[in-house]
């Protein structure tokens, strides 16, 4: 007994932090080795919908067999056709706008709420987490209705008197942009908020105080000070914005190219498992990289704090 | 830094007539909502002045500090600084600095990066900024730690490059908000000095807020008691000691015995009845008029305890019912017969004390009819 605990110290330790590890193996890195399985292999016309099919009766021989079965001509292809690179290039570009967008509806709202009084703090968080109380889908549907010609919006327009022909804005890119900066304010709101709340006020007044005017003390001290909450707001929008189905897809119309769009017709339209499977593992691998440095910075940030 | 604490000069510009005052406050009032935080409050402070506002917390005195500094609006009065009024005018614009009380400190900045931080916004050229930070440095005597990051550095240090940076632009006025209340107490003594050679070296006028009655003392030239937003007394440290305005400035300032009664006038010289009968000869009554209601207070180290009746007409006899051991000195709480305890203390000279007085020893507690001060309010 007293060896065993030698040999395996802390066995109760380990067991607490191999559940996250098991979440990951069983949820995340399973289904990912799935996917990619899926992304090598051929398109036939059967069930499922590609080959080979790895089966335990296939034995060591038959394993091998199918292996030189799996090919990456699927990347090939991918890369291959002007209009995969286009729907990424064009995902990229949809999700940093609207992340621009985002950033800058959302900074001074986290400002006034941080610098909003204490006891109204708790109430102007809530109006912000309000949303999620209600289906996602719903809420972008309800944009179709305030944004198509004859809706709310231009119904409003004409009333005031600002325009007197509808503008069009659903089924463009405009749609996609105001669809996401609206869906995605909280995640960029929330971690800005929490920076700037917890920034010590006198640090703005210490900065007038040395000859600042209250603009430049915003650039030179509040901006830089909130940049971790920057960083993780813009993440949050960018990473999930990038591979958008939803919105482009309701929103958006069909001149709209994203990438989510393409990957569900690949699946659903097309069938082709194998390389919707190739454009999901390609997109993990454009998003691997600000990920990562969102880890870090993350990271970084924890332990100055 | 050389210690100039015998060098320091007599400095009194308040006491000539024809001195002009530096700063000037002009009944200046501060309300937020229905609290008054500064009522009505007048003030003159010298150039080259080392002025402390001493005061409980919610008195007011840091109120009046960031009024000076332009980060809160006076609601009515004015503030003059070398004649000019100061009202509107923000606080980038203003030839006064301030060091923060929690240091607010830049921490996204090198300890350089901070000193330098106003003398960019003035548009200093380079060579200078960098001259005139590593004399800052050496001023504070950092000048091994420029690279550091804030949270790099303990407390002590953390204070210097606040004081630094408030100095670097070299302002009219310092204000200084609780500049040593976040040091430990042996580091906070020793800073109190150099803060005074360092205003004496650098000519400037200082403005300290503090709670500390002690800070107050060994560093300010004068000090403002305040209560309630307004200033009980403004007086050297000394005056503020010895000759308190009010029972308020005697109670908050060191600690003191207050005997209530009615001033009367005998042959011998005014005296002070109580109202258990007792009469206490005094010196000089003050303000107080004959038939009179008005407190003699009476500081512990003034009062004498013995085991004798002393040859004095003040003096009572009661219970020794208390004892504080200081090391220094002994403060003795002697209980009277009417329940009443006074304070007594005595310097310890001798190291060890035959017969000394112990709990519950019947005791006498005198002083001399100048040992007291009259107050009337």
């Amino acid at each position: 007994m007293k060896l065993l605990r030698r040999l395996f110290p802390a066995i109760g330790s380990r067991l607490v932090i191999a559940v996250p590890y098991l979440w990951l193996l069983c949820l995340f890195l399973i289904p990912f080795v799935i996917v990619f399985k899926i992304s090598l292999s051929q398109v036939t016309i059967a069930m499922p919908p590609y080959m080979p099919v790895f089966g335990l009766e296939d034995g060591v021989s038959g394993f091998l067999e199918k292996l030189r079965g799996l090919s990456l001509e699927n990347y090939v292809w991918l890369f291959g056709d002007p209009l995969y690179i286009n729907a990424y290039l064009s995902s990229l570009y949809i999700a940093a706008v609207s992340t621009l967008l985002t950033l800058l509806v959302g900074y001074p709202l986290a400002y006034g709420m941080a610098r909003a009084p204490a006891n109204l703090r708790p109430l102007l968080l809530m109006m912000v987490i309000l949303p999620f109380w209600t289906s996602f889908l719903i809420r972008v549907y309800a944009w179709i209705g305030i944004l198509k010609p004859e809706g709310l919006l231009n119904q409003f327009l004409f009333f005031l008197g600002v325009i007197d022909e509808p503008l069009i804005i659903l089924n463009t890119t405009r749609a996609v942009y105001i669809g996401i900066v609206y869906s995605y304010l909280p995640f960029m709101v929330l971690p800005l908020y929490a920076t700037l709340e917890k920034m010590d006020y006198s640090l703005i007044e210490a900065a007038e105080d040395l000859g600042c005017t209250r603009l430049s003390a915003f650039w030179k001290i509040t901006f830089p000070l909130s940049l971790p909450g920057i960083v993780a707001g813009c993440m949050l929008v960018f990473i999930p914005a990038v591979g958008e189905f939803v919105i482009p897809d309701l929103l958006g119309g069909p001149r709209t190219l994203m990438i989510g769009k393409t990957l569900w017709s690949e699946f659903f339209s097309n069938r082709d498992w194998p390389v919707a499977s190739a454009v999901a593992i390609v997109l993990l691998m454009i998003l691997v990289l600000p990920i990562v440095y969102f880890q870090r910075t993350q990271a970084r940030a924890r332990e100055q704090a | 830094m050389k210690s100039l604490g015998s060098t320091r000069r007599t400095f009194a510009p308040w006491a000539d007539p024809d001195a002009k005052p530096f700063i000037r406050f002009e009944n200046v009032s501060k309300r937020f909502g229905d609290f008054a935080a500064v009522d009505n409050l007048s003030l003159d402070i010298y150039e080259r002045e080392f002025f402390a506002l001493l005061g409980a917390s919610g008195c007011g005195k840091t109120t009046l500090l960031r009024m000076l500094g332009g980060f809160e609006r006076p609601t009515s009065g004015r503030i003059l600084l070398d004649g000019q009024n100061m009202l509107g005018i923000p606080p980038h614009r203003r030839p006064v600095n301030m060091m923060f009380q929690s240091y607010a400190l830049f921490p996204h900045m090198t300890v350089e990066g901070n000193i330098a931080f106003g003398l960019k916004q003035e548009g200093m050229p380079k060579a200078e900024i960098a001259e005139r930070v590593q004399r800052m440095l050496k001023l504070v005597k950092l000048e091994s730690f420029a690279k550091r990051k804030p949270h790099q550095l303990s407390g002590g240090q953390r204070q210097r490059v606040a004081l630094a940076r408030s100095l670097a632009k070299r302002p009219k006025v310092l204000l200084l908000d609780e500049p040593l209340g976040a040091l430990d107490k042996k580091l906070r003594e020793e800073t109190q000095f150099e803060l005074v050679d360092l205003q004496y070296e650098l000519g400037l006028t200082f403005m300290v807020v503090t709670h500390d009655q002690e800070e107050a003392m060994t560093m300010a030239d004068r000090i403002a008691v305040m209560d309630k937003g307004q200033v009980e007394q403004v007086a050297p440290p000394q005056e503020i000691y010895e000759a308190p305005a009010s029972r308020f400035v005697a109670d908050f300032v060191g600690s003191i015995n207050m005997f209530e009664g009615t001033l009367i006038r005998e042959a011998g010289g005014p005296q002070l009845k109580d109202r258990s009968g007792l009469a206490f000869d005094i010196a000089d009554s003050g303000d107080a008029s004959p038939g009179e209601t008005a407190w003699l207070a009476v500081r512990p180290e003034k009062v004498r305890i013995s085991r004798e009746r002393p040859e004095v007409q003040n003096a009572i006899d009661g219970e020794v019912w208390d004892i504080a051991y200081f090391g220094d000195m002994t403060v003795y709480n002697v209980r009277l017969d009417d329940g009443r305890v006074v304070k007594a203390s005595t310097i310890n000279s001798l190291r060890r004390l035959e017969d000394a007085l112990t709990w519950h020893d019947r005791a006498w507690i005198s002083f001399s009819a100048d040992a007291g001060v009259v107050l009337t309010r």
